[in-house]
């Protein structure tokens, strides 16, 4: 009899210990939460992209900037999340009158991390990084327009221009100031920025601490940690268990649901520049006809889309212009308008009154191939059929990116002022018109912002009216937080994240 | 004995070896190249050379095989495409989180299953005996995500008393936080490892105490706890021994799974990033490892199992 009852005891003894277990943990999480606890001015930020290392120019992903972009690291100038560009390591500039050279007085007293003076010659050493063999910066291709930099004195750097180039700020901004002395920035950092990298746990978690001695204001909370998730779910499970303040940038809309009417959590609907783009081999039949291209267009019930797969976020938009952009017309949103007896008297026209067939290149991952399958069904409609072909993201650069090898594919496009592309013929869509190449160059070598944004809006203009490729919605920008969190960017322009602003109350 | 331990060590350095071939050729039938990981979005075809070059993948499998194969032998995992760190550092500190997390669930789930098994059989015919029996099968049919998912709601989203994933920052050194974070996904994994292997400890256990020796010792006065523990616990385990073997590696596949549903930076979802960008000196390095561990474990396993049974042994002798 006694021995019978042990195996009952054991398991009463396990199902004791982790109630208990279950019980210690919910005594700290409750500590966590009332604010006593000296942690309480660090700010919790949940992400999905983690850095796959440090270096903006050596492959780290968007994670990179998300975390150390401003905050660990500065440029000369600043990219605000409304979009504007400031001074920030610069003190002030002059442009030549040709437009050809850019004079810039840095800041004084401005230290790196380790102590060292910023100079001008760190400044040079920075674009040359960005431009090195091997680099994987983004924005290589916009600093090849460098011709040459001279540094006259500690604080003043000149560089000089091939072509007059309007968005030489804006680039800037985006570039990085390090002190390179030799370090491997894909696991150290020395930025002037408010934060020090503090620890980075790969696979979980990066955080980064206020930093004394910084010359600007100092951060408002005392350390930020970026905690990185797989899955979307994870991440807003962590947000509702307390775990974390923000969703840096929600991913799946299924998400949203949980929180909303919620007065614990502010959902905030930021302005997005992620495009979902249908991009057609413009080089290829039939898609080097103008008629198919919009009749396909028309043919997509795209409000429809958006809302199966955003529900009430997100917008539509009629071209590779985000309403962020200066050169964006709220009239080309119906450009292509859904309908879909325009859709077949302009296939007829175009000489396919009976359809064709056609591969479509799927990314594996969400959204694209629910999008796919929507189309795959509006299309046929118009007696298109499509075939879809998923590959893998690594797949889909070797393919269509590179080797040009489809008809069409899907394709998200995540960055701000990305309409140039339409002006490059070797862009792996080859969209070709003269006068859209024409004037993209015309309006980077613009005198004046006015001018600048009259070209690209007629470029703009072109496109939609081609449907050079169909841009089938704007992603929402979606920045979910609890209440008592404030200061945080909503708008996350270029994958940033500047937090020093953050403040938590209790 | 001796003679066995060669005999099996050899056949374990033999499938190792099979499996870094078969590991090797699967991932190079991916479709892709791992070169685009260092090219720049607007890559020039000499880059893109250049970068083929650095990667080996512009040579012959033969030659990346024999290459990749030397480096490991010296213990050179090798770096990653993606993030041009070495891969060898970052798989131990991912197995900081996944073998403690993989052997603690293993012996809860012995000790759970233990218990169960032994009251299913030993009161076999009684209402909670059919209970765990039925009990322990459904669960068996559970998948372990869903499990995971459904504890996360429960004591993370509902009951708010435990974390629902994630790793503190700061890891091991925050000990608290960190035993928290893995107190969810280890329940994850004993449950549904405690129904399998409790099954197989009932049958064990059942088929003892209908054998004969059993009988003789209850014939000779001892009562049955007395003549199970002198003689059939030690007998139930043999055949249990190797299933363990095997259970022990599928909760170690399984930890691969549960990571990812708790966002644990353990080898799981180091694996299923690489597998996503197609780094193979990650994926190689991961699946390397444990396969190398799974075959260790199914090697110590039959040792077990001839210590527990000499009648194993003496056949194994004979035999070889």
């Amino acid at each position: 009899m006694k021995l019978k009852n042990k195996p009952t005891l054991w398991v009463a003894g396990l199902l004791i210990f982790s109630l208990f277990a279950a019980q210690s943990g919910f005594a700290k999480g409750q500590n966590d939460r009332s604010g006593a606890s000296p942690d309480s001015t660090i700010v919790n930020i949940g992400s999905l992209y983690e850095p796959t290392n440090l270096s903006n120019t050596q492959g780290g992903g968007q994670g990179v900037n998300e975390a150390l972009s401003g905050n660990v690291y500065e440029g000369l100038f600043k990219l605000t999340d409304d979009g504007k560009v400031e001074n920030l390591l610069a003190a002030s500039y002059t442009k030549s009158a040709d437009g050809l050279s850019y004079t810039i007085i840095l800041r004084d007293g401005v230290k790196f991390h380790s102590g060292k003076l910023l100079t001008s010659a760190d400044v040079k050493a920075s674009l040359e990084r960005v431009v090195a063999p091997g680099s994987l910066s983004a924005r290589i291709s916009s600093f090849r327009n460098v011709k040459s930099i001279d540094t006259p004195d500690a604080r003043t750097v000149v560089f000089h221009l091939n072509n007059p180039a309007i968005s030489f700020l804006y680039h800037l901004a985006v570039m990085w100031i390090v002190n390179d002395d030799g370090r491997d920035f894909r696991i150290e950092e020395d930025g002037t920025g408010p934060y020090t990298l503090d620890t980075w746990n790969r696979g979980s978690s990066l955080s980064i601490k206020k930093w004394d001695g910084y010359w600007g204001a100092p951060a408002k909370n005392s350390g930020v940690v970026f905690y990185y998730f797989t899955d979307a779910s994870a991440l807003s499970n962590a947000l509702l268990s307390g775990q974390i303040d923000i969703i840096a940038a929600v991913q799946s809309p299924d998400a949203i649901a949980q929180f909303e009417n919620n007065p614990k959590y502010k959902i905030n609907n930021g302005a997005s520049t992620t495009k979902e783009l249908l991009a057609f081999n413009d080089r290829v039949a039939p898609f080097d006809n103008t008629n198919v291209r919009k009749a396909i267009y028309s043919a997509v019930n795209r409000a429809k889309l958006l809302n199966s797969i955003w529900g009430n976020y997100g917008s539509l938009i009629g071209s590779m212009v985000p309403p962020t952009d200066p050169w964006y017309d709220p009239a080309l949103v119906n450009a292509n308008p859904y309908d879909v007896n325009l859709a077949k008297s302009l296939l007829a026209q175009a000489g396919f009154p009976n359809g064709f067939t056609f591969t479509l290149d799927t990314p594996t991952y969400d959204p694209h191939p629910t999008v796919a399958e929507f189309l795959k069904s509006e299309l046929a409609s118009i007696g298109i059929i499509v075939n879809i072909n998923s590959i893998s993201a690594d797949e889909w650069y070797s393919k269509v990116y590179r080797d040009r090898d489809f008809t069409a594919t899907l394709q998200e496009h995540v960055n701000d002022r990305d309409v140039v592309w339409y002006g490059n013929p070797n862009f792996y869509w080859g969209y070709n018109n003269p006068d859209v190449v024409k004037l993209v160059s015309e309006a980077e070598q613009a005198n004046s912002t006015d001018e600048q944004t009259q070209k690209l809006l007629e470029v703009n203009r072109t496109i939609a009216r081609e449907a050079a490729s169909v841009w089938l919605y704007l992603y929402p920008q979606i920045v979910i937080a609890v209440s008592n969190v404030s200061g945080y960017p909503i708008n996350g322009l270029n994958s940033q994240f500047h937090s020093y602003n953050i403040v938590k109350t209790n | 004995m001796i003679n066995y331990l060669l005999h099996r060590a050899f056949f374990l350095l033999v499938s190792f070896i099979a499996a870094l071939l078969v590991i090797f050729i699967l991932l190079r039938l991916l479709p892709g190249d791992p070169a685009n990981a260092l090219l720049p979005s607007d890559a020039t075809a000499e880059q893109i050379m250049e970068a083929r070059a650095k990667v080996g993948s512009d040579q012959s499998l033969g030659r990346q095989f024999v290459q990749w194969f030397a480096r490991v032998t010296h213990g050179d995992f090798g770096t990653s495409l993606v993030s041009g760190i070495p891969v060898g550092p970052e798989v131990a500190s991912r197995l900081r989180i996944t073998v403690p997390l993989t052997i603690l669930s293993f012996l809860i789930s012995l000790v759970a299953a233990s218990a169960i098994g032994f009251i299913a059989a030993y009161k076999n015919g009684t209402w909670y005996a059919a209970v765990l029996t039925v009990f322990s099968q459904t669960v068996i049919a559970i998948p372990a995500f869903w499990v995971g998912i459904i504890f996360v709601w429960l004591f993370a989203l509902r009951l708010n008393i435990l974390p629902s994933g994630g790793w503190p920052n700061g890891g091991w050194s925050n000990f608290g936080k960190a035993v928290e974070a893995l107190i969810l996904p280890l329940i994850t994994i004993v449950f549904v490892m405690t129904a399998s292997l409790s099954r197989y400890i009932r049958s064990s256990v059942l088929n003892i105490l209908d054998s004969g020796y059993i009988r003789t010792s209850r014939s000779l006065g001892f009562s049955q706890g007395r003549s199970f523990l002198l003689h059939g616990i030690r007998n139930a385990y043999v055949p249990v021994v190797s299933i363990l073997g095997i259970e022990l590696s599928s909760t170690l596949l399984g930890a691969v799974v549960v990571e990812n549903i708790f966002s644990l930076p353990g080898l799981g979802s180091m694996l299923t990033k690489a597998i996503a960008q197609h780094d193979y000196p990650a994926i190689q390095g991961i699946l390397l490892t444990t396969t190398f561990l799974v075959l260790v474990i199914g090697f110590f396993a039959d040792v077990l199992q001839r210590i527990l049974d000499p009648r194993l042994r003496n056949q194994n002798q004979r035999g070889g």
